[in-house]
């Protein structure tokens, strides 16, 4: 045991460190995070499946190259989430949907397979707004996760789960997915540091599609150096996803310790004016700015006025990928099927809409509306060229700028139920993280202080260009360590 | 721009989603209200902008075609609702006259 904390409060470094001096067997740390989640997650609704077996299978076989003096792998014996839109063959693959709630993983997610291949111990697959659609978790069709931080409230989404789980000390690191803000905005609500990669850095080969072109795999931890090792274990190019990019992963660990003297750091001015945007958010990344620039960081302003309608675009184009993808769940390979139907036409009719929950269909029928005749043009037509310009846009800030800052959300986490009933306030929690996804571009929400009056977490989003994740690590890890914030729940804390 | 009861269900059938009434009602209110806030962009000047469907140029990705173990029949059933002798089963699709 390490002096004054327990196993599960260690980082992923940490813990294979220790197993690696043998002050404690992967079996232990396995065992430790089973014990977290039985003792927590009947609060929090982290995880949907728990794989006990599983997670002790792969400490067994860390403790065996232990027993035999090998090499361990970078994340031998850490204990790590899966979001349950991602296959793993001895895993139900849910995405939170009842259409889907049997359905038994025929194969493994490359990102998964990756991770484990590094050393990591599958603990369970984590909670998710349906299908990946929404911003609070709330909309899982097993019930809301809860955010560790004030249980009243929600831990953002749609990778709630996975962000909760670490967040809670119950595994040190998770793998959620990110279509417009569905890592980084947890990430934030839940004062963990959040990766989305830049679009083709991870495959996403057995990752359930919900708009293709701009999901992405990244990593959740409470490091930035844990996110950089995740990272490091799962990017690449991928043959069994050809939109995975070859280009050389860098060594994301060496930039930690560049520090960010010379880097041109561009605050996105006017993103903090946006309406809606809490003065307590605005504060915080504005010192992190001021901090950035007082370790050496060349800290300027810039502004991107097509980002705002980024939202707009995101809310056609993500909407009307999903509606396609979606249309593989007919209830006739898999999902769920109505028992009584009288043809196909009624038996798809009537499965869809007994299976899908209602953001689902929500999405569904607003993507198949905006590609529908007539309206193609004026919607998912505009809403392409919009792309077009803020990738543009982006290309010219870049050109001044190595990394930009802006929030992560607009607010600190909000209660249970206070947007449910409003899908339009709910879609504003994204509007400074979709714009990454339109743009393909990396971006990482690192904490960058508490809320005065809440105590709640406050993220920061920083974006670096197409595959130079290491510049957006640099400043994170920079930040990390000036700002050196005590980011442990009040829930872990009792 | 309003939607009416009648596009939500046109576009529900073309969804392959069987909705109550209370959701068609529902649905027409929200989608309505969705894209009075989206449609902003319809104002943009956007003439001679080219449409960007990936967020950066992609080409085809070629592999020769051989042969290689895939998913096996027994594990691409395993999910069915129905299957019977390595086929998934699925009501009648055409009558059973012109079926003969």
């Amino acid at each position: 045991m390490m002096s004054g904390r327990t196993i599960a409060d260690m980082t992923a470094v940490e813990v294979r460190d220790a197993i690696e001096r043998k002050e404690v067997s992967a079996r232990e740390v396995a065992e430790a995070a089973l014990a977290r989640v039985e003792e927590l997650d009947a609060h929090v609704h982290a995880f949907n499946q728990v794989c006990p077996d599983l997670a002790l299978q792969a400490a067994a076989r860390i403790d065996a190259m232990v027993a035999a003096g090998e090499a361990l792998p970078p994340l031998a014996g850490v204990p790590a989430g899966i979001k349950d839109n991602m296959n793993l063959v001895g895993t139900r693959t849910t995405c939170s949907s009842r259409i889907l709630q049997d359905y038994e993983s025929v194969y493994t997610c490359t990102a998964v397979q990756r991770l484990l291949d590094a050393g990591a111990l599958p603990v369970g697959k984590c909670n998710l707004d349906e299908f990946a659609f929404g911003s609070s978790t709330e909309n899982s069709a097993f019930g809301p996760t809860r955010n560790p931080w004030d249980l009243e409230r929600v831990p953002g989404g749609s990778s709630g789960g996975s962000a909760a789980a670490v967040a809670a000390r119950m595994v040190a690191v998770s793998l959620g997915s990110d279509t417009g803000g569905s890592i980084r905005q947890p990430g934030a609500l839940t004062g963990t540091v959040a990766v989305k990669p830049t679009y083709g850095r991870v495959s996403r080969y057995g990752l359930v599609a919900f708009a293709s072109s701009l999901d992405q795999i990244g990593p959740f931890a409470r490091t930035v150096e844990d996110a950089a090792l995740v990272l490091q274990a799962i990017a690449g190019k991928d043959p069994l996803d050809a939109t995975s990019v070859d280009e050389p992963v860098d060594d994301y660990r060496a930039a930690l310790d560049a520090g960010v003297e010379g880097l041109r750091v561009g605050l996105v001015t006017d993103m903090l004016d946006i309406e809606g945007c809490a003065a307590e958010v605005r504060e915080a990344v504005e010192g992190a700015a001021r901090t950035l620039a007082a370790l050496g960081a060349e800290v300027g302003e810039v502004a991107l006025p097509m980002s705002r309608h980024g939202l707009s675009a995101y809310y056609i184009i993500g909407p009307a990928e999903a509606s396609s993808n979606l249309a593989r769940f007919d209830g006739i390979r898999y999902g769920h099927r109505v028992k009584d139907a009288e043809d196909v036409l009624d038996l798809y009719m009537r499965s869809r809409a007994e299976g899908f929950g209602p953001e689902s269909i929500r999405r569904i029928m607003l993507g198949t509306y905006a590609l529908s005749a007539g309206y193609y043009e004026a919607y998912y037509g505009q809403a392409q060229k919009t792309r077009t310009l803020i990738i543009r846009e982006f290309a010219e800030a870049f050109e001044r700028f190595d990394v930009l800052l802006t929030p992560t959300s607009p607010t600190v986490a909000f209660k249970l139920g206070e947007k449910a009933s409003d899908p339009l306030a709910m879609y504003l929690s994204d509007v400074y993280t979709i714009p990454l996804n339109l743009a393909g571009l990396p971006g990482i929400s690192v904490p960058v202080g508490l809320c005065p009056s809440t105590g709640l977490p406050i993220g920061a989003q920083i974006a670096a260009r197409h595959f130079d994740e290491a510049a957006m690590f640099r400043a994170a890890a920079a930040l990390e360590r000036a700002l050196a914030l005590d980011m442990v729940p009040p829930l872990v804390r009792k | 721009m309003a939607i009416s009861e009648h596009d939500v269900r046109h576009v529900a059938l073309l969804a392959r989603l069987a909705l109550t009434n209370e959701q068609v009602q529902h649905l027409a209110r929200e989608l309505s209200s969705i894209l009075d806030h989206i449609g902003e962009i319809q104002a943009l000047d956007l003439d001679g902008v080219e449409p960007t469907s990936h967020p950066f140029p992609v080409r085809n990705v070629m592999r020769r075609d051989e042969v290689r173990p895939g998913l096996s029949r027994d594990l691409a059933l395993k999910n069915a609702p129905e299957a019977r002798d390595g086929a998934f089963v699925i009501p009648r699709i055409v009558g059973a006259e012109e079926g003969a």
